[in-house]
């Protein structure tokens, strides 16, 4: 029997078992869950299918037949390495185990960029301080005037622009920002530290400026409600990016690339977290800083109580479990007294 | 790039260990695939977001300007159709776009399975980063450099993006009928079903000259001449015809 002929009984015998299988990983592929059975018949069809593929690359492997069944073998393989979706358990576990071991991980990086940000504030306030020409370097001419007439920028900024648009431009604005200090790490950090560096410096800048005017406790006032947090997720998200960095400079496991994805991932969770504290941080923004009406008692009241909240979900306190970490790459699980009863 | 260069660009396949023992053979979109699936999905979003602005500013009556009070209403929905359209479908559709299904692309992880919600949306994070500084300029140079032509975002997230060849895979249960009333060979029978599969999809002329060529090997006592005077739909009928042919009328014709 010729080679043509034995793959044509192959087949008339085989296909009918494909057919099946097309239809019922269509079927599988829409729903969210399978029985016991059905997983159970599912593996077994993956392994008859494997047999086939195997069968069908030997006789022909540049032919359709096969093309065919390359594309079944990949939906079956993706199909039973699926896995379920998380739901409540994935949240509470992001909140109890991940976040606080990234940012337990990332602690020493926190402060370092802390302190890169406090040394450009310094540096930006001394050279406004000795030079305050230099300030148009980035500072609107329309604020630059409003300051020197003795008026704050934020002064009427609710008149102007509804608080709910108001909070959600400053919120977008703030997400990109951390975004991008987290993604510029891909250049060897270098890219985040330019980021954390001219934060810091404008910041100090202004200050001094305003400072220069008698309005530097206005602007305290402005910034106090929202400000602690907003700049320590600057910080947390530029640690990100310089953990990016390290991940290519040293690679701790496999190559450069093995362990800049793996770091993307572990990083990962502590930069969803910072975009949802800079949601708060812009409603708080929107609403509360450039309302005149909330007292200096109240909005340090505010500011404090939201980085507290802030540290205590990164470092895992507010939500029963805490990591610390005991070298740079091992991590133990330590329980809180009363936790997870 | 040379030739040699070219084609293993267009035939680039990656082998995934299985359970089985039988590795799996995933074929890697290049950087034209990739930009085919991103211009329609970019035609789709703009489209889709154009349209919720026409209907907010002409039928709701609501004021487009970033400074009132309607701004929430009519362009925060345009804004998150726009911005987050890539990563809440490919969430959702588990590694596809409208995009991506029309070119006949998936996105799957290193191991060939489908990539985790966490994977995608560092994925679509690192979007600042390749689309830098205009036109993903970044993530195209980094699809020609790479081995499994990735961009950042791709390595990043530790995914792939492959062709889907579904329609291969949906021509086999079709084999069973063709194979046992055809007596064509099976490589001519394979080539005559994917050409009718594929026949709206190809211009009239192409499709016309394939289907003649190929009835002139598969038919040699065939009139050339009046093989050159069919038709389109008469075309379409002979090779649906030979489809159902047995040996002695295939020669017969």
């Amino acid at each position: 029997m010729s080679n043509n002929a034995d793959m044509r009984a192959w087949i008339i015998a085989r296909a009918g078992a494909w057919r099946g299988l097309v239809t019922s990983i269509a079927d599988l592929r829409r729903r969210r869950s399978a029985t016991l059975d059905e997983a159970l018949d599912t593996v077994e069809a993956y392994r008859g299918l494997a047999r086939d593929l195997a069968t069908s690359r030997r006789l022909a492997p540049d032919s359709r037949t096969t093309a065919g069944l390359e594309s079944l073998y990949a939906q079956l393989h993706a199909l039973i390495g699926r896995k379920p979706r998380g739901g409540t358990a994935a949240l509470k576990d992001l909140l109890r185990v991940d976040i606080p071991r990234a940012a337990g991980e990332l602690r020493s990086r926190i402060a370092g960029v802390a302190c890169l940000m406090a040394i450009s504030a310094a540096a930006g306030w001394w050279l406004i301080d000795t030079f305050p020409t230099l300030i148009s370097l980035f500072a609107s001419e329309t604020m630059i005037e409003q300051v020197e007439r003795g008026h704050l920028w934020t002064e009427g900024l609710i008149n102007i622009t509804p608080s709910s648009i108001l909070s959600l431009s400053i919120l977008a604005n703030n997400i990109v920002v951390s975004v991008l200090a987290f993604c510029a790490g891909i250049f060897l950090a270098l890219g985040t530290f330019y980021l954390v560096a001219l934060n810091g410096f404008m910041l100090g800048g202004t200050f001094a400026f305003v400072h220069q005017h008698g309005l530097a406790t206005a602007l305290f006032t402005f910034i106090i409600a929202h400000g602690p947090v907003e700049l320590s997720v600057i910080c947390v998200a530029g640690a990100t990016g310089v953990a990016l960095g390290e991940s290519i400079i040293h690679p701790r496991t496999g190559t450069r690339r093995d362990s800049f994805q793996a770091c993307a991932h572990r990083v990962a969770p502590v930069l969803l977290l910072c975009a949802a504290l800079l949601v708060g941080c812009g409603f708080i923004e929107g609403f509360v800083s450039p309302d005149p009406r909330f007292p200096l008692a109240s909005r340090v009241t505010i500011g404090v109580c939201y980085w507290f909240v802030m540290w205590a979900v990164m470092s895992g306190r507010l939500f029963g479990t805490h990591w610390t970490t005991t070298t740079t790459t091992t991590t133990t699980r330590t329980a809180t007294p009363g936790a997870g009863a | 790039m040379n030739a040699a260069q070219q084609d293993q660009m267009a035939d680039e396949k990656l082998s995934v260990r299985s359970a089985t023992g039988v590795d799996l053979s995933l074929s890697i979109a290049g950087p034209g695939n990739r930009s085919y699936a991103f211009v329609i999905d970019w035609h789709i979003r703009l489209l889709l977001a154009c349209a919720w602005l026409l209907l907010a500013s002409f039928v709701l009556k609501l004021s487009l300007s970033a400074r009132s009070q309607d701004a929430l209403l009519s362009l925060l929905p345009a804004f998150v159709i726009y911005f987050l359209y890539h990563p809440i479908l490919e969430v959702a559709m588990r590694g596809r776009t409208p995009g991506k299904r029309m070119a006949g692309l998936v996105l799957v992880g290193r191991d060939g399975g489908t990539p985790s919600t966490s994977a995608l949306l560092i994925r679509n994070i690192f979007r600042l980063i390749d689309s830098l500084p205009a036109l993903y300029v970044v993530g195209l140079v980094s699809c020609f450099l790479t081995a499994n032509r990735v961009r950042i975002g791709d390595m990043a997230a530790g995914t792939l993006l492959v062709v889907d060849d579904a329609a291969a895979g949906e021509s086999l249960g079709r084999l069973e009928t063709l194979a046992s009333a055809s007596s064509l060979p099976l490589g001519a029978l394979e080539l005559v079903d994917q050409l009718l599969e594929r026949w709206p999809a190809l211009e009239s002329q192409n499709r016309m000259q394939i289907a003649r060529s190929l009835l002139a090997r598969l038919q040699p006592a065939a009139d050339p001449a009046r093989l050159s005077s069919l038709g389109d739909a008469e075309l379409n009928a002979r090779l649906a015809a030979l489809l159902e042919s047995t040996h002695e009328s295939t020669h017969e014709q």
